[in-house]
């Protein structure tokens, strides 16, 4: 449609929009204001509803009160704030009701700092609440894939009634970058007419409730939901690159795979043989991918921005075919191509 | 002989047993409900917003398109449903402890940007679902499993008046106490529940019922003595009335 120059945090409050957002729920934390800031005035003079609500508890129950009524809704935050948001996500899940979650995520634990880190990958990929559920998680490692993966996000929370978490941080919220943006899409106000709460009418009423206290219900409603996660698989998509002759693969999401991608071109010209495996689905994960290059012999280097945790993933996809080392830059100051130059030549040789 | 009917149960009300104890006002509560938006023409336009506790199960006898809340959220969520279906009446239905405990600002907040929805409160003092422990509504002295000497002021805090709060804020547009343990009480209960509708349907703001109920099974009494707790006991310490009526004081 255009060409725009933006931060990250735009890019998803436009994507958002873009995208047939109607409803945005927030509260302001750092360092991801440029989208409530944005969507208060984008969306109430364009038909949608802008709410500062008291705390990121009513955020994200608002959130959940939008999606049982068919509507594109959409909450943020960063790591502290989402935190508090997992009761009303938990609660989406096992009512199977849409919505899209997105956390620039900052360094923790507890108030940490407003700086990057990837310290809530097992947050938002295990679970988060409580009960045996998951969401969908897409991990952008550009502005324009932020805005990509924004629209794709109300997509699959309404193709799979479940809740979408875009996973960012502070890097990819402030950075900025020249992005195209889409056609809008208007609301498709038939995606949730079989379900959706928006009074009886002539038909019989409808009940959205995550209690299931008849004998059998709640196992039988917790299999449903394993199948759902399983159909998802079709949804997996990373990037590669240089993965095909590369000797040592390395795995980043993220911002941090973007720099993991310049650090490897870098040791390309020098002539080391290294390539980049970048989820951008960190739930449903990768898996298939990695096991494809972990038989064609590869050896793998986890890097993130944390002490170890998509790592786990990593050696659970390939165990018995391979191994992986693993690399954290620790939160707290924003690593750069070269911080991983070592790490990686050390793991090539090593 | 011609027959006359005499009475007639609200098409919305299942007919179904109750789970609530013997001498539980919620049942009345329900009943009420579902009488009232069917006679105003209302219940095919409704979303409820159930909460937790002994309410919950409100889906399973008022049949209207229903949703459950978090505890104490369900404000939080009535705002999320009002705001993306404008034109359906939104109706909360909570408990005190719900409310007014572990849902204080989710209700402060939904009052006070005066969201155009209609809260039911019903107030027993107790958390009734998990066996009677305190509720922020516990009045002085009164036993329960969590004050087995009676509530204390000193280390318990007070009774809180959530009809009296929500009166004070500016979003409140209709506010009222009342109580079913007697003809006289329900009908005055019948006349501010159609009213807090009439609100909503209005455009003109938050409405707001407290309903005193009586807990006979956690108050360890019988359905006679319970009923007369609440003329005994409750009113004096949460007195009935409208409270706040903005536009009925406006005209």
């Amino acid at each position: 449609m255009s060409r725009i120059f933006v931060k990250g945090n735009e890019a998803i409050a436009r994507g958002a929009v873009d995208a047939g957002c109607r409803c945005y729920f927030g509260y302001p934390i750092t360092p991801q204001n440029d989208i409530p800031e944005y969507l208060s005035r984008v969306l109430p003079v364009s038909g949608g509803e802008f709410i500062q609500a008291e705390s990121e508890i009513a955020a994200a129950n608002m959130l959940l009160g939008a999606g049982a009524c068919g509507v594109r809704a959409m909450t943020s935050s960063s790591s502290p704030g989402i935190s508090l948001k997992q009761e009303a996500i938990s609660y989406m899940a096992g009512s199977d009701l849409p919505g899209v979650i997105v956390n620039i995520s900052r360094g923790g634990p507890g108030l940490g700092d407003i700086g990057p880190s990837q310290g809530d990958y097992f947050q938002a990929v295990k679970g988060g609440g409580h009960g045996d559920y998951r969401q969908i998680v897409l991990a952008p490692g550009s502005v324009q894939e932020a805005y990509d993966l924004t629209f794709e996000a109300f997509d699959l929370a309404f193709e799979y009634r479940n809740p979408v978490m875009i996973l960012g941080d502070a890097i990819l919220g402030q950075m900025m970058e020249p992005i195209d943006t889409r056609e809008p899409a208007g609301p498709d106000l038939q995606e949730a007419a079989s379900w959706r709460l928006e009074g009886s009418g002539e038909r019989s009423p409808r009940i959205i409730r995550s209690l299931r206290l008849a004998e059998g219900t709640l196992g039988r409603h917790n299999q449903d939901l394993q199948e759902k996660y399983i159909k998802a698989r079709k949804e997996i998509r990373h990037e590669e690159f240089l993965t095909s002759d590369a000797r040592l693969v390395v795995v980043a999401f993220g911002s941090i795979g973007r720099i993991v991608k310049s650090t490897v071109r870098k040791l390309r010209k020098e002539g080391h043989m290294v390539g980049l495996l970048r989820p951008i689905t960190l739930f449903p994960f990768p898996a298939p991918a990695l096991q494809d290059l972990a038989r064609q012999g590869k050896r793998f280097m986890t890097i993130e921005h944390n002490m170890g945790q998509m790592v786990e993933d990593v050696r659970l996809s390939i165990c018995g075919l391979a191994e992986s080392g693993f690399y954290g830059h620790l939160p707290g100051n924003l690593p750069t191509p070269e911080d991983f130059e070592e790490p990686i030549l050390k793991e090539l040789t090593g | 002989m011609q027959e006359v009917l005499a009475y007639k149960s609200p098409d919305i009300l299942a007919d179904v047993p109750t789970h609530f104890c013997p001498g539980c006002h919620h049942g009345i509560v329900h009943k009420m409900l579902a009488s009232g938006l069917e006679d105003a023409g209302l219940a095919q336009k409704s979303i409820c917003v159930a909460a937790i506790g002994c309410g919950a199960f409100i889906y399973n006898y008022v049949l209207v398109d229903t949703l459950e809340a978090p505890h104490g959220r369900a404000p939080a969520v009535a705002t999320g449903v009002k705001r993306s279906s404008p034109d359906s009446l939104v109706l909360v239905y909570q408990g005190d402890g719900d409310l007014a405990s572990i849902g204080l600002a989710e209700i402060m907040h939904a009052a006070n940007r005066g969201e155009k929805i209609t809260v039911v409160y019903v107030n027993n003092t107790v958390y009734g679902m998990t066996g009677g422990q305190m509720a922020p509504t516990t009045m002085l002295g009164q036993k329960t499993t969590t004050t087995p000497l009676g509530r204390q002021s000193g280390s318990d805090g007070y009774p809180m008046q959530m009809t009296e709060i929500m009166s004070r804020l500016q979003g409140v547009s209709f506010a009222a106490r009342v109580a079913v343990n007697n003809i006289k009480n329900l009908k005055k209960a019948q006349k501010a529940l159609r009213r807090a509708f009439e609100v909503q349907e209005q455009g003109l703001g938050f409405g707001f019922v407290e309903f005193l109920a009586a807990c006979p099974t956690n108050w360890r009494m019988n359905a006679l003595d319970a009923n007369a707790r609440v003329d005994n006991e409750m009113i004096p310490c949460f007195p009935l009335g409208i409270h706040k009526d903005v536009a009925g004081e406006a005209q």
